[in-house]
């Protein structure tokens, strides 16, 4: 029989063992998290453009989305006034200083004059301009977050990409999974006669064919969470947007 | 069941005879742990919309389900009875974090659609079954060989549910298109004389058919297994 002496001493030394391999396997493969971490997180930001992109998403390789990202976007990073802040001030928060190394859960946390918010402005092939804004909300369970594609009129939706930390597969999680949800954004406005409008997703059908979108069954929580957060996450990014049409 | 009749006074070497092979093989069919003994089920229904989530998920319980027999079962004199639940609980939890940290590394994209499964094989009753009723009192040999059944059992089914429901579900295949109304599927239904009737059932893809499907698999197992026709 065992002791409780000898019991105590198994216990100590297994969580001891488990905690040192398990500590190291997760040190050691950090690097290797990281750079899947970044890459998941730009091909979500490409898919934003997905139909612009001149190629076939659904087949699109890491290298491919590597090579979009350093030749045809260009990262900024705007303050709430609307100003590009210098790669250097924003270094001194986020490593890397670009707008993909921002992180907009911690952004909200500040003060509002305090924030910043990412912007992609994609260059297509042929010269016209898309502008990938980002914004953070709630849904059910727990964050929502997506990335919005403006034509350069600065008004019309190009396309949008919605992701989600625990969303209710086949529910909630539909803002991500169904195509035919996120297709629906396409050629929405966010400005009626040059006031913010924002699009509203709206439950049991869209009754506006520019400003609304048809709701998810099952999820009117998650999809209120989408219209809150675009109404309140695209408002930040109106400043930029005016100086930018001048 | 037989398989845990099996004492180390029985077996010394490595040999590789009946026993061992039946240590293998019940699992896939008479003693199957989801058919038969009803275990694994929630995983079953959450991870079967599509083949190429239930091969990883299938990968990973295999992995889980031999080393922590193997460890518990070579560590089965040293531990104290007393604790002896947790420290499997602690054996498949770690095991279970590998997986996930070797996931995240090199399939990221499978990592993202399983994500809370794979931490939820640690409350999968099949490996803490085996545990408990075979590896705690048999030899890591053998051991291995129970847990390779157990998981290969649980998989089989896996991939046979996802199996019937991406194809009828999604008309694909490890998302391969099959079967469907456009002229990307290698059988358009648009276009096909004999098929012009078929559309792919979206039901198929939410949990309840899981439901059915496993259901259904349970039944046509036992009509066809004379071995688990329940005489009384």
């Amino acid at each position: 029989m065992h002791s409780t002496k000898s019991t105590l001493l198994f216990v100590l030394a297994m969580t001891t063992i488990v905690a040192v391999v398990l500590a190291g396997m997760s040190t050691g493969l950090k690097s290797i998290h990281d750079k899947n971490e970044a890459l998941y997180a730009k091909k979500a930001t490409l898919s934003a453009v997905a139909d612009h992109l001149g190629m076939d998403f659904s087949s699109i390789t890491n290298e491919q989305v590597i090579e979009v990202f350093n030749s045809q976007i260009e990262q900024l990073v705007l303050d709430a006034k609307g100003n590009v802040v210098p790669q250097a001030q924003v270094n001194e928060l986020y490593k890397g200083g670009l707008a993909e190394n921002i992180d907009l859960g911690k952004e909200f946390k500040k003060p509002g004059d305090e924030q910043l918010y990412p912007l992609y402005i994609y260059t297509k092939k042929d010269g016209s301009k898309y502008y990938i804004l980002s914004a953070r909300g709630k849904g059910l369970w727990d964050a929502i977050w997506g990335c919005i594609a403006l034509k350069d009129d600065l008004n019309t939706i190009a396309g949008v990409a919605f992701d989600h930390k625990a969303e209710t597969p086949g529910l909630g999680a539909e803002i991500k999974d169904n195509p035919s949800f996120k297709k629906q954004f396409i050629g929405k406005k966010l400005y009626e006669n040059g006031a913010f409008r924002s699009v509203f997703v709206r439950k049991g059908g869209a009754k506006d064919p520019v400003y609304e979108v048809d709701g998810i069954s099952g999820a009117t929580i998650t999809a209120d969470g989408v219209t809150e957060m675009l109404k309140r996450g695209l408002k930040y990014y109106e400043p930029y947007l005016k100086t930018v049409k001048g | 069941m037989a398989t845990e009749v099996l004492t180390q006074k029985e077996n010394k070497g490595f040999s590789f005879g009946k026993k061992e092979r039946a240590l293998l093989t019940d699992p896939l069919n008479d003693n199957n742990p989801i058919t038969v003994q009803v275990l694994g089920i929630c995983s079953a229904l959450a991870v079967t919309t599509g083949m190429k989530n239930a091969l990883v998920m299938s990968i990973a319980v295999v992995f889980v389900c031999l080393f922590a027999n193997m460890i518990t079962s070579m560590l089965r004199n040293s531990i104290p009875k007393s604790v002896r639940m947790i420290v499997q609980l602690v054996i498949i939890a770690t095991l279970v974090t590998i997986v996930e940290l070797t996931l995240k590394a090199v399939a990221f994209e499978a990592y993202k659609q399983l994500s809370v499964f794979i931490g939820l094989i640690i409350t999968n009753c099949i490996v803490m079954g085996r545990l408990e009723a075979f590896a705690m009192a048999n030899r890591p040999y053998e051991s291995a060989l129970d847990g390779l059944g157990n998981g290969f059992g649980y998989g089989i089914i896996l991939l046979a549910v996802a199996f019937f429901r991406e194809l009828f579900g999604k008309g694909s295949l490890f998302d391969y298109k099959i079967i469907g109304g456009s002229a990307e599927y290698l059988i358009d239904t648009t276009q096909s004389w004999l098929f012009g009737w078929y559309a792919p059932n979206n039901l198929m893809v939410l949990f309840p058919s899981a439901m059915f499907v496993i259901g259904i698999l349970i039944w046509v197992h036992r009509a066809w297994n004379p071995k688990l026709v329940d005489i009384s």
